[in-house]
């Protein structure tokens, strides 16, 4: 079974696009990252499966369950937002019972351990802790009921580095004892470092779906050349840099040609590599 | 339980302000009628013929120099406008303030269905509305008391319960502008309950106008009705709270399908 499945889901706002016909599975035990400048639809297709957005068409389930299952589908999944805001006049520790409350759970003890690794006092007020503390604050909520699925909707904004690798240290520790983590992130670094899969949204449509790995190998080189050769004649060029006497891209056309073309000039030093995800993410962008 | 539970701790400072502040201002009034006593005589004629303005707040049908009387008329329009500002002000923001103050997102993640956060919001409105009118019967029997009268039960009752009724409606009718607002809906709250009030003082003055009393809930909350006829127009509260139903009802069922914009 499945963690995600989504089916040809649209959902419009009005006249305005949200997202299209968008397809995606994400496996049990995955670490899954969705990439996407601002804008995306990251958020939109994040709300529609947890049933805050009605899909205009198509179809959500999660963990097997469909929308009409939404209440048991929440009590499986723990949500990080991209944004916090939590009740007035309450402090931490009363935010953490209501959440527990809500799930029906007595998550007292991994909220402790949480708050201790992270670093979060629990008797100062919600409203008066700072960006980083309430992401803090979201992180202990969504985690401490040990939920199967984890969605997290850009959630290390506000994070010290310190604190992002305790968290990451607390994915991949949940990630290993079974959750699926599916993360929405535009810093791809992240991503990178941490997930098996991704997909990449852009302007409401995954335009890319894939191992991380493969993703970085398709179709795109980072090419670093020293010497003399016809490059004008090169089709596939993109980001093209030099500093008079190398030269740097990325090669997205066909690799005989560039041989061909190189071996008639003269070279000097030439290095043929794998972009990393940022690059790679931007040729996806600039292509499709 | 535990939206209902947490929606009574949200709104705690909101419902002993209104509480206190409406009961101590009927204790005043109470307080101060053995003083009076003597001079209203006087001020009941003086009043008599003041003719629509008389007429608009039932002073024509009610004796003043009584304490059944002067409780109608004094305490009666401190709970009716007071008590429906109450209803409103608790019940008008209770769904829309949580996209407004963008708590949905935390609130509709967690396993509760829509209709039970409905259900925990409407029955917190409920109790605080049924508290409030409790708490003030309690303290205005016990100023009648300390004054050393005897308290008009069945009038107190009747009145009090009319009133209840009648906040119970606008409170209904607000919750459902909640269901369809997703900003602050205070001063349409807090307008309606005051055209509500006034549609009832145009139809006391106007006979071509009575049709109003029969819109306003403050029809069958007219003290000057309650206590010359001894009971309440029931037709009028079934009639009213069902009104006041279906709003809510239209409400509910449109938040449960709508978008929920974080």
């Amino acid at each position: 079974m499945n963690a995600i499945e989504i089916n040809r889901l649209t959902k419009n706002y009005g006249k305005s696009r949200g997202i299209t016909d968008l397809d995606l599975t994400v496996e049990r035990g995955e670490f899954f990252g969705f990439i996407g400048p601002n804008g995306a639809g990251k958020s939109t297709t994040i709300r529609a499966m947890l049933g805050l957005l009605k899909p205009t068409s198509g179809s959500v389930s999660v963990l097997g369950m469909n929308s009409r299952e939404l209440t048991s589908i929440l009590s499986r999944i723990g949500y990080l937002p991209s944004e916090n805001t939590y009740y007035p006049g309450m402090r931490v520790r009363d935010v953490l019972k209501l959440s527990a409350a809500l799930h029906k759970t007595d998550s007292v003890g991994e909220a402790e351990r949480l708050c201790d690794i992270l670093q979060l006092d629990t008797s100062k007020k919600a409203s008066e802790l700072s960006y980083g503390n309430r992401k803090k604050l979201s992180i202990v909520c969504a985690l401490a009921h040990s939920p199967e699925l984890l969605i997290l909707d850009e959630p290390t904004g506000g994070l010290d580095p310190l604190m992002q690798n305790a968290f990451f240290d607390i994915l991949r520790e949940k990630n290993s004892q079974g959750t699926t983590v599916f993360f929405s992130s535009h810093i791809l670094s992240e991503v990178q470092n941490n997930c098996t899969r991704t997909a990449v949204i852009k302007e409401g449509r995954i335009i890319a779906c894939d191992c991380v790995d493969k993703l970085k190998a398709a179709n795109v080189k980072r090419i670093r050349f020293t010497g003399n050769a016809p490059l004008d004649n090169l089709t596939g060029i993109r980001n093209f840099e030099t500093d008079g006497k190398t030269v740097s891209f990325l090669f997205s056309g066909d690799m005989n040609s560039l041989i061909s073309i190189l071996a008639e000039g003269t070279t000097e030093d030439l290095e043929i590599h794998e972009p990393d995800l940022e690059e790679t993410f931007m040729h996806y962008y600039e292509e499709v | 339980m535990t939206i209902y539970l947490h929606e009574l701790r949200q709104g705690s400072k909101t419902f002993l302000i209104w509480t206190l502040s409406i009961s101590a201002f009927m204790a005043m009034c109470i307080f101060l009628f053995p003083e009076m006593e003597g001079e209203l005589g006087g001020v009941g004629d003086m009043f008599s013929s003041m003719g629509s303005f008389t007429a608009a707040f039932g002073m024509d049908r009610l004796d003043f120099g009584t304490l059944e009387g002067f409780y109608a008329i004094e305490c009666g329009n401190i709970m009716s406008l007071g008590g429906a500002f109450f209803a409103a002000v608790i019940s008008v923001n209770i769904i829309s303030k949580e996209e407004k103050d963008r708590t949905a997102e935390f609130l509709f993640t967690h396993p509760v269905s829509r209709i039970r956060v409905l259900s925990g919001k409407a029955a917190a409105v409920l109790s605080q509305t049924a508290s409030m009118n409790i708490i003030a019967v309690a303290v205005t029997s016990a100023s009648i008391a300390a004054i050393g009268e005897a308290v008009p039960w069945d009038t107190v009752l009747h009145l009090h319960l009319a009133y209840l009724f009648c906040q119970i409606e606008i409170a209904m009718i607000c919750f459902g502008i909640s269901a369809f607002s997703r900003s602050s809906s205070f001063g349409a709250g807090l307008g309606l309950a005051l055209v509500l009030y006034f549609m009832n003082l145009i139809a006391n003055v106007s006979d071509k106008m009575e049709v109003l009393r029969y819109i306003s809930p403050f029809g069958y909350a007219e003290a000057a009705e309650i206590v010359t006829a001894g009971e309440l127009d029931t037709s009028l509260v079934i009639c009213g709270l069902a009104a006041g139903l279906a709003v809510s009802l239209a409400g509910s069922l449109y938040y449960c399908r709508k978008d929920i914009i974080c």
